[in-house]
């Protein structure tokens, strides 16, 4: 019982004769692993015969946090999760919650939320493009993606007041709508952003470095994918196609026309090449989306005090302050059903859903994120073995492995 | 000016140390500890549009023995204290820390069992950025705070570090917690990823005083 | 609240039933999501069986919960496994429970690889013990960490562990 890391860091047995074996310790801080992660490698060579992923460098109790914030307030602290696709991850916990709630969605709400989905798509994959290829040389890819990054900050700061973690939603709608400057804006963004990531794709898509260290590089089967609960673009290249956006659709995504893509060789180049083409059928559904925006409200059933008031009723009738207090009071609050539930959305990375227990009361008894980087990051000593050290930058980079996702 | 009208144009007279304070504050190279969101941020400064390289430190280092500036950007937690601490320690002299977003300088909204409230109870820190996480700008700001910083205060020997020996930022929490209640989490500090003892030559004498000092002394 | 299981699923837990009796306790359902309440002693060979039999190839997400201070709790830990068919798209949650003094679960990283950081996380936060895991170490916490932070009784800001630094100066370095 109670094994420890300096127990595993040895060799396996069989190997351990072989006393040219040595061992690199990889992180927690390194280039490559963008964030905070420590692989301990046994070498051969340069071939990695085993690796030993150590996680927790960022473990900052995030479940536990969720016990003690209310289902509004926990927003703050989702964003913080896979922060390089904030809103996607607030959409996720907020459909966890209306799912318990049982509340209905206005059909306006499901479209912004479906275009914020689809913004933190590209939020998230263009990150993931342009910091592989910053690990494997390709400075300018990362530049690139990162001015159009900029752009989609813009974008949440005008809608929220926040570039990088707007904190948008709301249990049953929004923090705000969205006006006609920041369709505008959005409109202009969707225009440019094609031939920006034709740049991306001309840069990357027949360099012959590029391609040399990808093809072939930690492929994935498509039983092992089923077997090690791989879900996403990852899962994706592999062959495996599910999407939730197609397979159980939430929001309002059974309205649009997009193809979910998907690969077979299950390299770290198919990966790649999966997370290029998604951004391009985003943007299909993001232009889907601006062209048939539906008007009315976007907080849903403001009468059954679910969804908070807006600002002037708040502050010019006694009814709307009320309902404020209702809601904001910490012995009101909501009234779920005694349940618990798992709801899960498509969110860029794969899978993320969150399992809530509730007990009655307005906040989560216990809120349990089912993290896809930690499921992807469990793969990594599968798709290593046999490779050499320089393969673990690719490997790592295809992954997308989010740190504060992994570790919460 | 009698000197110079000597010398001519192309020699100026400086102090040694303005003019070794000036060259280091030019040629910052920042050693990015970026553990979480704020570390996108730092990624967005070095990127095209906010563009670290006007302010000359743009040459971004993982490796600390190369690096003078070090950005915690993001949360430290406890198992990330010690490597903190270790990668601080290998970094040469003269070295300065920017504390990056709130998580860093306080804890931010993690007020948990894991989060350490402030990397400054543990580290010495010279600018603190508030935000969560701060705005480019804003680290751009911090940069030419802490430029401004070295230029007054730098010496060529690095005499202004000698009288700072004492820890500098506020007082650790422990005592928040009865003595019979408390884990001592990171206890082993032989295991792989602790600062073993003694690698750095007064740690231990350091933390007891900073806990004798609690019993009425002012630590500041 | 509690829907309809669809034929296939009805057939399937009435399938459970024949084959491990007294094994499945209840069904529920709520909103969409699919339970079978399983006996802990048997919880494995049910998983195996759904997988084997009922087609639930994928284990979609494993984690458990402390019911200390949840309204009319019976058992102290309940552990749920987010089952997934592949092909046809059907979900099922199959949740199990344990108890103090040693809580004490079989293993599922026989039948789903993707358990094995699940489960060491649930070690971790939980302390419940998998039997026959293959490398059941703390996975977020270090190695020297006494307690499990997610039980309801840890206080959430914890027991001094962020306290017990060495503080560095500028002297030293």
């Amino acid at each position: 019982m109670a094994l420890k890391l300096a127990d595993v860091i040895a060799p396996p047995a069989d190997v351990r004769e072989r006393d040219y074996l040595w061992t690199l310790n990889f992180g927690p801080q390194h280039p490559a692993t963008h964030t905070t992660l420590r692989i301990v490698l046994n070498l051969d060579g340069e071939v990695i015969v085993n690796s030993i992923p150590d996680i927790g460098f960022l473990h900052s109790g995030f479940e536990k946090l969720g016990e003690h914030l209310d289902f509004n307030q926990y927003v703050t602290i989702v964003d913080r999760m896979n922060y390089i696709s904030p809103v996607a991850n607030e959409i996720a916990w907020h459909h966890s919650v209306e799912t318990l709630l049982g509340i209905d969605l206005t059909p306006r709400c499901q479209y912004i939320r479906v275009i914020f989905s689809e913004l933190m798509r590209l939020h998230d994959h263009l990150l993931c493009v342009g910091a592989a290829a910053l690990d494997l040389g390709a400075f300018t890819a990362f530049l690139y993606a990162f001015n159009q990054r900029e752009k989609i900050n813009e974008l949440n700061e005008w809608a929220s007041g926040q570039r990088f973690h707007p904190s948008y939603t709301r249990v049953g709608g929004l923090q705000r709508d969205i006006d006609d400057v920041w369709i505008g804006k959005l409109r202009a963004f969707i225009k440019q952003f094609p031939s920006a990531l034709a740049d991306v794709t001309g840069l990357l898509n027949r360099n012959r470095i590029f391609l040399d260290r990808t093809r072939d590089i930690g492929i994935l089967t498509r039983e092992e994918a089923i077997n090690r609960s791989v879900t996403g673009p990852v899962a994706r290249a592999s062959g495996l196609v599910r999407d939730l956006r197609k397979d159980e659709p939430y929001l309002a995504y059974k309205d649009f026309d997009f193809k979910v893509v998907a690969a077979k060789e299950g390299d770290c180049l198919a990966r790649y090449l999966v997370r290029m083409e998604e951004m391009r059928e985003s943007i299909k559904i993001i232009s889907q989306a601006i062209e048939n925006l539906p008007s009315g409200p976007v907080n849903a059933s403001v009468d059954e005090r679910m969804v908070l008031p807006n600002q002037l009723s708040v502050y010019r009738s006694i009814e709307g302050l009320i309902h404020h207090f209702e809601l904001f009071m910490t012995n009101r609050k909501w009234k779920p059903p005694v349940e618990e539930v798992y709801a899960a959305t498509e969110s860029p990375n794969g899978e993320l859903g969150f399992y809530i227990v509730s007990d009655g009361t307005g906040t989560a008894y216990r809120a349990r994120t089912r993290p896809p980087s930690l499921v992807h990051f469990a793969l990594f000593n599968h798709l290593a073995q046999g490779h050499t050290i320089s393969e673990v930058a690719p490997i790592l980079g295809s992954l997308n492995i989010i740190a504060a996702e992994l570790d919460r | 000016m009698a000197l110079e009208d000597f010398l001519g144009d192309n020699i100026f007279v400086t102090k040694l140390n303005d003019i070794a304070s000036w060259c280091r504050k030019n040629s910052l190279w920042p050693m990015p500890f970026a553990t979480a969101c704020c570390g996108i941020e730092l990624m967005a400064t070095g990127a095209s549009k906010h563009d670290i390289a006007r302010f000359g430190a743009e040459a971004f280092r993982f490796s600390p023995r190369q690096c003078d500036l070090m950005i915690v950007a993001g949360r430290v937690v406890m198992k990330m204290v010690p490597v903190l601490q270790r990668i601080w320690l290998q970094m040469p002299e003269p070295k300065w820390c920017i504390s990056m977003g709130a998580c860093a300088s306080s804890g931010g909204v993690f007020d948990t069992y894991s989060v350490v409230q402030g990397i400054d109870r543990f580290l010495p820190v010279d600018v603190y950025i508030p935000g969560c996480p701060p705005r480019p700008e804003q680290l751009l700001q911090a940069v030419i705070d802490l430029q401004d910083k070295i230029q007054r205060t730098g010496t060529v020997l690095g005499s202004e570090f000698d009288r700072r020996i004492r820890p500098e930022g506020p007082r650790p929490l422990a005592l928040e917690v009865p003595q019979e209640l408390q884990i001592v989490a990171p206890g082993n500090y032989a295991s792989s990823n602790r600062l073993v003892p003694g690698s750095c030559h007064n740690s231990q004498a350091n933390l007891l005083q900073g806990l004798s000092g609690l019993k009425g002394e002012n630590l500041s | 609240m509690s829907e309809e299981f669809p034929p296939v699923l009805q057939a399937l837990a009435e399938a459970v039933s024949a084959e491990f009796p007294g094994g499945l306790l209840s069904r529920t359902s709520f909103r969409g999501n699919l339970r079978f309440h399983v006996c802990p002693d048997k919880a494995h060979e049910i998983l195996k069986y759904l997988k084997t039999r009922g087609g639930f190839g994928m284990l979609v997400e494993l984690s458990a919960a402390d019911y200390l201070q949840y309204p009319d709790a019976e058992d102290r830990y309940g552990v749920w496994y987010c089952l997934l068919d592949v092909e046809n798209g059907r979900r099922l949650i199959v949740k199990t429970k344990a108890n103090d003094p040693d809580p004490t679960l079989d293993s599922v990283v026989d039948l789903w690889e993707g358990a094995n950081w699940m489960e060491r996380e649930v070690y971790d936060m939980y302390g419940i013990v998998f039997r026959n895991h293959p490398d059941l170490r703390r996975i977020l916490l270090p190695d020297e960490f006494v307690g499990h932070p997610l039980r309801r009784d840890y206080p959430m800001r914890g027991k001094g562990e962020r306290h017990n630094f060495p503080v560095l100066t500028r002297a030293e370095g």
